[in-house]
């Protein structure tokens, strides 16, 4: 019967999918794809406050050869490089030492997935007295062993460490999950055959266990990327992307511009990059690293 | 020997990722002037409920916690019928252009309504909708995480029971209701519990697009509250607030740590 | 069957909800002749219940005006706020009045979003508030605005401290000089207790302006096109805010948090602070300590800019709720209300009369503190307010932290802080 359907066009059944999928299209269209045209096609307006002027590509030579615009692509991508490869190993190390039902992993697991479910907003309150100079927790800590905090957030050289050690430790514990399910996939003869050879742990781990784990790794690695352009709720309370935008990142640069200066035209002009990257890591994913990993 | 070290630095990992919890639910029942004159940053020399109450006294609570959840659930209804319809059609129907939509539908997963801030929200003002709770809701009524993550589960299901029920002269609805839904709970509770953890965090796009107490979530209403010192920190007050936000979140999560850990793993399997 | 019932009634719910949404949205009816309805914009900017005592501000306006209700909108921060109200007018939902910060003035301008209150009140009412206040409600020479919510920078120290390191505690420094010294004396070496703390995150550009007032002119010119922030007084002044920091010591390097200054005076790790005025209710309450409140000390001369809230009203408004808001206004600064308001909250009395009343002269006399504020008003100026005020305030601020952190000389950060900020007025220029 399936095979009949391939060779003539059923009308009924067509009408009847794509019927199906109107709701979800209507939204789509509305909220993703005439935002994204409406975004370009504004980009080559300069406007402000109602007025509005035909530039072409002069909004884009401003935006883009704007300093801090080069700021906050740079500390994107040093959020990227931060964070990525360590919460990933950091992912990978938890989920295979809590992988197992030794007493208290139950808790450990907990313990290092509860904070993806915390609001970025509520993480960021804490954070910020984290890093609060002199009573903050981290300076509290740092003063058992006699040494000085720095000014975490007030200093450009701290303010994105501190970022990327407090992303990580959000994120983390999401990455673990996806590890663990992918663990719980492995075939358990071979590690039976590693043990029989007498092969040492990170060996093993890194012959057998790595390479097999490879898609989830590539699937945490986009979500993680994506991740790095799309969280910015936290400057909103830490540090407004400061000092002197060293924390600032491309969205909450977007957020200013739009909503503080008002400037539409750079905002849209600013949607329109950060689309841009975002479907250039998808492409790069769906076009590249997806067919190397299907061996 | 590799197993007590690892098994010590887990352990150790585990109690420094707990920490800042601990920590704020401590703060949150100290005073603001232990806050900072203590030298332990754990001890608590008067617990009070002080900052509870001047929180609660502060911060509408009741309205935002009833923002959030109507939000939060209205999003995860209409998704729910919009991924179920969309999923049915791409794991059972054929149709011309079925691969372009299925890009369509992938486009939203490469640009997520969250970049879109600044036109979605121009769009929401030419349909006169600021400040409203739909506004916050309409951009995330199409899933196609949902949409591709229901697509795997239906075609797991045995085509032969789709034409069983048709012989028995059902209606697709009604195979849609009676055998399609029941065997993809778990991917439905999967995709409700992620559903809900997001948007029960999301902020910038409704900061953006409310401006009253009677449409602001839970996280917008605190941070603007957190930010709204000029005089300087409220450490107490401000942990009692972020305590109160996400405690249903975190009792949520451990009552129902498998379903949330074993909903998140099946997310990820593609 | 009962199934489609209930995918219906599924419907049902989703179109009413919607629906509902559609109406929430929209404003109510305005026209007619039913009680005028004041949507009332305000920023929760101080600790303290300010949300009650604005509320109860609108009971008891509406008792005497039954035809007038109030309905006050709390949005959080200045900034967030005043980003509520743009979108309100941008969406042609224009707000009945707000308070907004006083800078906010040329913004709402070039947006034709507000009134002009000139003709609305006679000039004996404007000279009943203090010169230093009525700067920024003011454009050339017309008023668009009503000083409420008003303040300025202040000096406050440890009294405690004082003693401790040998210093009289009832002489503050008055002059640069001074406060260098008296900061070293009061600075510790293991970095436990710090001479003076200047914040530096948010308000910096209010802080360097403050410092600049006191050796010079103001930084902005009064039509808020032009902006003067390579003059060399300006220099001096960012270079003094630096050394504190990075050559004398006596201040932590790096960018101090605005929201931590308070704390950490109020636990002794600063021993003086510079601040708003809005705080002395919080270190009042708080403090465990004797301290004093002072003048900033002068260079040239003493000074600081004001800072703070006005009141505004809106443009796209119907006549009648425009008189309801002018109302409501002489209401808000009737020299009892303005007393109480800065007794209840710490703001700076806005008007003189405020002063003459009994509840404000008794506090001043038990809180002598309380006084300062008003007496350095002689000395005060208008705060930095431009067109496109949030973009320039942002890359004078931003530049500021550059030379604090050291990235950049004092003469660089001011010399790019001129060049960006002249080419974004460039286009308010020529009109």
């Amino acid at each position: 019967m399936n095979m009949t359907r391939r060779f003539s066009i059923n009308w009924k059944e067509n009408a009847f999918a794509y019927a199906l999928l109107l709701p979800s299209l209507v939204f789509l269209v509305m909220f993703t794809f005439y935002p994204t045209f409406k975004s370009i096609y504004l980009s080559f307006f300069s406007s402000t406050f109602g007025a509005q002027s035909f530039v072409g590509f002069e909004q884009y030579a401003r935006v883009l050869s704007d300093d801090v615009f080069f700021k906050v692509i740079k500390n994107n991508l040093i959020l990227v490089i931060g964070t990525v490869p360590t919460s990933l190993l950091l992912a990978i190390y938890m989920a295979i030492w809590v992988n197992n039902k030794m007493k208290g992993n139950g808790f450990l697991r907990a313990s290092f997935f509860y904070p993806t479910l915390i609001p970025m907003i509520c993480i960021a309150n804490i954070w910020l007295f984290i890093y609060t100079p002199d009573y903050g927790l981290l300076d509290k800590f740092l003063s058992l062993f006699g040494i000085d905090g720095a000014n975490w957030l007030g200093e450009p050289g701290w303010v994105m460490y501190s970022m990327i050690v407090m992303l990580i430790w959000k994120e983390a514990g999401f990455f673990m999950i996806f590890y663990l399910a992918g663990l719980q996939n492995l075939p358990g003869d071979v590690y039976e055959a590693a043990k029989i050879e007498g092969a040492k742990p990170f060996h093993v781990f890194r012959k057998i266990t790595f390479p097999l784990i490879m898609p989830t790794t590539l699937f945490c690695m986009i979500v993680a990327t994506t991740n790095a352009f799309k969280l910015v709720d936290h400057l909103y309370i830490m540090t407004k992307g400061g000092p002197d935008n060293a924390s600032n990142l491309l969205l909450f640069f977007l957020y200013e511009t739009a909503f503080s200066f008002w400037d539409m035209g750079a905002a849209s002009v600013l949607t329109v990059v950060l689309l841009v990257i975002l479907l250039a890591i998808s492409i790069f994913n769906y076009a590249y690293l997806d067919k190397r990993i299907h061996y | 020997m590799y197993r007590v070290i690892n098994r010590t630095l887990i352990v150790l990992l585990g109690i420094l990722f707990i920490m800042p919890l601990v920590w704020t639910v401590l703060t949150s029942f100290t005073p603001s002037i232990e806050v900072i004159t203590r030298m332990n940053p754990f001890s608590v020399k008067n617990p009070t409920f002080g900052n509870y109450l001047a929180a609660w006294e502060t911060i509408p609570f009741l309205q935002y916690y009833l923002n959030t959840i109507i939000i939060v659930l209205g999003i995860l209804a209409v998704q729910m019928i919009t991924v179920t319809l969309a999923a049915y059609a791409f794991a059972r129907l054929t149709f011309i252009g079925s691969s372009f939509i299925f890009i369509v539908f992938l486009v939203q997963i490469m640009i997520p309504p969250d970049i879109l801030i600044f036109p979605n929200y121009a769009i929401m003002k030419e349909l006169n909708l600021i400040d409203s709770k739909l506004a916050i809701m309409l951009p995330y009524w199409a899933s196609s995480f949902g949409v591709f993550l229901l697509r795997q589960t239906f075609k797991q299901i045995p085509v032969d029971l789709d034409d069983a029920t048709k012989v028995d002269g059902c209606k697709w609805w009604q195979t849609l209701f009676y055998v399609y839904l029941p065997s993809a709970k778990p991917t439905y509770v999967a995709f409700g519990l992620i559903s809900v953890s997001t948007h029960w965090s999301n902020f910038m796009w409704p900061l953006i697009v409310t401006n009253s107490v009677e449409s602001r979530p839970l996280t917008v209403g605190i941070a603007i509250f957190a930010q709204s010192f000029e005089t300087g920190a409220q450490w107490g007050t401000v942990t009692a607030a972020t305590v109160l936000v996400i405690l249903p979140l975190l009792a949520a999560f451990f009552f129902f740590q498998r379903q949330f850990v074993d909903s998140f793993m099946h997310s990820g399997l593609k | 069957m009962k199934k489609l019932a209930l995918l219906i009634l599924v419907f049902a719910f989703i179109i009413s909800a919607c629906s509902n949404g559609d109406s929430s949205g929209g404003k109510g009816g305005e026209g007619g002749d039913g009680p005028v309805k004041l949507q009332f914009y305000f920023p929760v900017a101080v600790g303290g219940p300010i949300t009650k005592l604005i509320d109860q501000l609108a009971k008891d306006f509406e008792r005497e005006n039954e035809n007038i209700s109030v309905m006050p909108i709390y949005g959080g921060s200045y900034q967030d706020t005043m980003t509520k109200v743009a979108t309100a007018v941008q969406g042609n939902n224009s707000p009945d009045m707000a308070v907004l910060l006083s800078t906010d003035l040329y913004t709402l301008l070039s947006m034709n979003a507000i009134e002009d209150l000139t003709p609305r009140f006679s000039q004996s009412y404007f000279d009943g508030f203090y010169d230093a206040f009525l700067g920024n409600t003011k454009s050339g020479d017309q008023v668009w605005s009503v000083p409420f919510q008003r303040s300025t920078i202040v000096l406050y120290y440890n009294k405690d401290k004082f003693r401790e390191a040998g210093l009289d505690p009832e002489k503050a420094p008055a002059t640069w000089e001074e406060l260098r010294e008296y900061a070293s004396k009061l600075t510790k070496a293991d970095g436990s207790q710090w001479g003076i703390e200047i914040p530096s995150t948010g308000y910096q550009y209010w802080m360097l302006q403050a410092l600049s007032l006191q050796s010079g002119e103001n930084i902005m010119s009064n039509d808020g096109k032009e902006v003067f922030f390579d003059k060399p007084h300006v220099e001096e002044s960012l270079q003094f805010y630096m050394d504190l920091g990075q050559k004398d010591k006596v201040m932590p390097s790096g960018t101090i948090e605005w929201a931590t200054v308070p704390s950490d005076f109020i636990s002794g790790k600063a021993a003086m602070m510079f601040h708003t005025t809005g705080n002395l209710t919080k270190v009042k309450n708080e403090a465990a300590f004797d301290f004093g409140v002072a003048f900033l000390p002068a260079n040239k001369q003493y000074g600081s800019p004001t800072g703070g809230g006005n009141l505004y009203v809106f443009k796209d408004i119907p006549e009648r709720n425009k008189e309801a808001a002018i109302k409501f206004i002489e209401f808000l600064t009737q020299p009892e209300r303005v007393a109480q308001w800065s007794i209840d909250t710490g703001y700076v009395g806005t008007t003189k009369a405020s002063y003459e009343t009994e509840a404000l002269k008794q506090y001043v006399a038990d809180f002598p503190e309380a006084a300062v504020a008003r007496d350095q008003l002689e000395y005060a100026d208008s705060e930095l307010s431009t067109y496109q005020n949030g973009q320039v305030t942002k890359i004078f601020n931003d530049n500021i932290q550059a030379a604090l952190i050291g990235t950049m000389t004092a003469k660089e950060a001011l010399a790019k802080s001129q060049e960006q900020a002249t080419g974004i007025l460039k286009q308010f220029q020529s009109k």
